[in-house]
């Protein structure tokens, strides 16, 4: 099989004084969408922010396209060609939602355009000049991930892209990461929602107590329902 | 003789020439404190060492280089804003985790530092700095005399206010140190260089105060205890704006320099106290300034 996009070996995390994850190991392959499974408090959402170097205190090896990514401080690592949607959004108030769109910096060639944009979010287009955090949770998830799609970033890392929204919009953010996925984006998705990850996932990696139980792919999902039914409580 | 409420119109115009004066001092401080403050959440008590390092920078630069008013306005506010990186980098970059009263106790420290130097050094008497030939004399408004030099300070500190302004609402660099201010974790995971960012809004708000020190320096003496004398009026004026309130902190400047002047022609005695009182009155009824988000 070809070199992983992100190779994760033995990721181990602190929030504080307290040890939160416990030697995580994931791979992502160019062109997949992978998704991390497990109830609250599992570690997901502190892998991704791991990865992603927000979190700072954290050992083990991240490699993105080979580069190791340890080291580096936290501005550089967007520049390997990692792009984050946190949970919350991070949609900035004092910002139109152009200007929101606007800021990431572009990290490679091969980003989205503006118009490209404007023609998956067809909402963000009418709502420019508005105040970002003025749009419906929904509009914001969509300005969240149009954003990191402007900088050529190559994986996305999303981070419960479906919480707190109603199932319509549920199924438009379904939409658009399969219209990425046909576009060859590489995704990780951390996400709660089994029902929506499982439409959209091509491999599950389980998460349980800041350790990494189970991988599987999507063709491997009936024969995982058992166990996936007791670790997430479905 | 023309009279409004029994006080001469030239007594009048007079005081709030001079209230608009020091509302132009208040209005370039406080948008500097403000300005270092939303970035850095730092509350910069050596902003009027800085202002007084402006005057005295363009005081050095006349006195040991010949160098005259003009080519200070720009020199000296870089000196001052190279002060502020070597703080910022040195000091301040080192106790961001900590609560906001390490900054102020910090810059208060320093202050002291900066201004008890100079006083060791010069004295406190203050030292003359002419008005630039160009600004000698002054307009004949007919109901006032307004000096050349005074209406010149007025226009370039709403032009520094202006273009503080659209540097901060209308550039990137603008949209990068507004979206930080809410979340500077976020902003440097999308690859923004923030610890840059975080010198560089610090030497601004230094350099600021550096300008508005050498604007100062012809109409008030440049002495060591000139900082000192502003900058609590102009914490006020920050409070009373909004900590970290641009449009807050410029018009509270140039309103608040008013009706200080206006206290000055009806109620003498009030007139040193007047901002504090505001400042009181504010707190009670908006504790986020007036224009502050709550």
């Amino acid at each position: 099989m070809t070199e992983p996009l992100l190779q994760v070996k033995g990721l181990q995390a602190w929030y504080g004084e307290s040890h939160v994850l416990h030697g995580v190991d994931l791979q992502v392959h160019r062109g997949e969408t992978v998704t991390l499974l497990g109830r609250n408090g599992a570690g997901k959402t502190t892998t991704l922010k791991s990865i992603m170097g927000v979190l700072r205190k954290r050992q083990g090896e991240i490699r993105l396209n080979g580069k190791d990514l340890m080291g580096l401080p936290l501005h550089h690592i967007a520049y390997a060609g990692l792009g984050f949607v946190p949970e919350e959004r991070g949609i900035f108030s004092g910002l139109s939602v152009h200007e929101n769109l606007m800021l990431p910096p572009k990290v490679a060639d091969g980003g989205f355009t503006l118009d490209e944009i404007y023609h998956l979010f067809p909402n963000l287009a009418e709502r420019r000049n508005s105040q970002g955090t003025k749009l419906s949770g929904g509009e914001q998830q969509m300005l969240a991930i149009a954003r990191i799609l402007r900088t050529g970033a190559n994986i996305l890392l999303l981070d419960e892209p479906t919480e707190g929204l109603a199932p319509v919009i549920v199924q438009r953010i379904g939409d658009v990461i399969r219209a990425l996925k046909a576009k060859g984006m590489t995704i990780l998705l951390v996400e709660q929602n089994f029902r929506f990850a499982r439409k959209v996932a091509d491999r599950f990696y389980v998460m349980e107590d800041g350790h990494m139980i189970d991988t599987f792919s999507a063709d491997e999902l009936e024969g995982r329902m058992d166990s996936l039914n007791e670790t997430l409580g479905l | 003789m023309v009279t409004v409420f029994g006080i001469s119109l030239p007594a009048l115009m007079g005081q709030l020439l001079i209230g608009l004066i020091n509302g132009s001092f208040y209005a370039m401080l406080s948008l500097g404190l403000a300005v270092i403050f939303g970035m850095l959440r730092v509350i910069n008590f050596a902003h009027g060492a800085q202002y007084m390092l402006g005057a005295f920078f363009a005081w050095f630069l006349l006195r040991y280089a010949g160098i005259g008013f003009w080519p200070a306005l720009v020199l000296a506010p870089l000196g001052v804003a190279l002060v502020g990186v070597v703080i910022e980098k040195v000091l301040l970059s080192r106790i961001y985790n900590l609560d906001h009263l390490y900054g102020l106790l910090l810059t208060f420290g320093l202050a002291l530092v900066i201004e008890g130097l100079f006083r060791h050094w010069y004295g406190t008497s203050g030292q003359p700095y002419s008005i630039p030939s160009t600004f000698q004399g002054a307009f004949n408004l007919g109901f006032m005399i307004l000096p050349k030099y005074r209406a010149f300070v007025i226009v370039a500190s709403v032009v520094v206010c202006l273009a503080t302004w659209l540097l901060i609402e209308k550039t990137k660099f603008g949209a990068y140190l507004r979206a930080a201010t809410e979340n500077p974790t976020l902003v440097q995971a999308f690859g923004v260089n923030v610890p840059r960012l975080l010198t560089l809004t610090y030497a601004i708000g230094a350099g600021l105060a550096g300008l508005a020190g050498v604007l100062a320096a012809p109409v008030y003496q440049v002495s060591p205890l000139m900082g000192q004398n502003i900058v609590i009026i102009v914490f006020a004026v920050v409070v009373i704006g909004g900590m970290g309130s641009i449009m807050g902190a410029v018009v509270t400047g140039y309103v608040l320099g008013l009706v200080e002047g206006l206290t000055k022609v009806f109620y003498p005695e009030a007139s040193s106290t007047v901002i504090f009182v505001i400042m009181v009155l504010v707190l009670l009824v908006r504790p986020a300034g007036l224009f502050g988000k709550e």
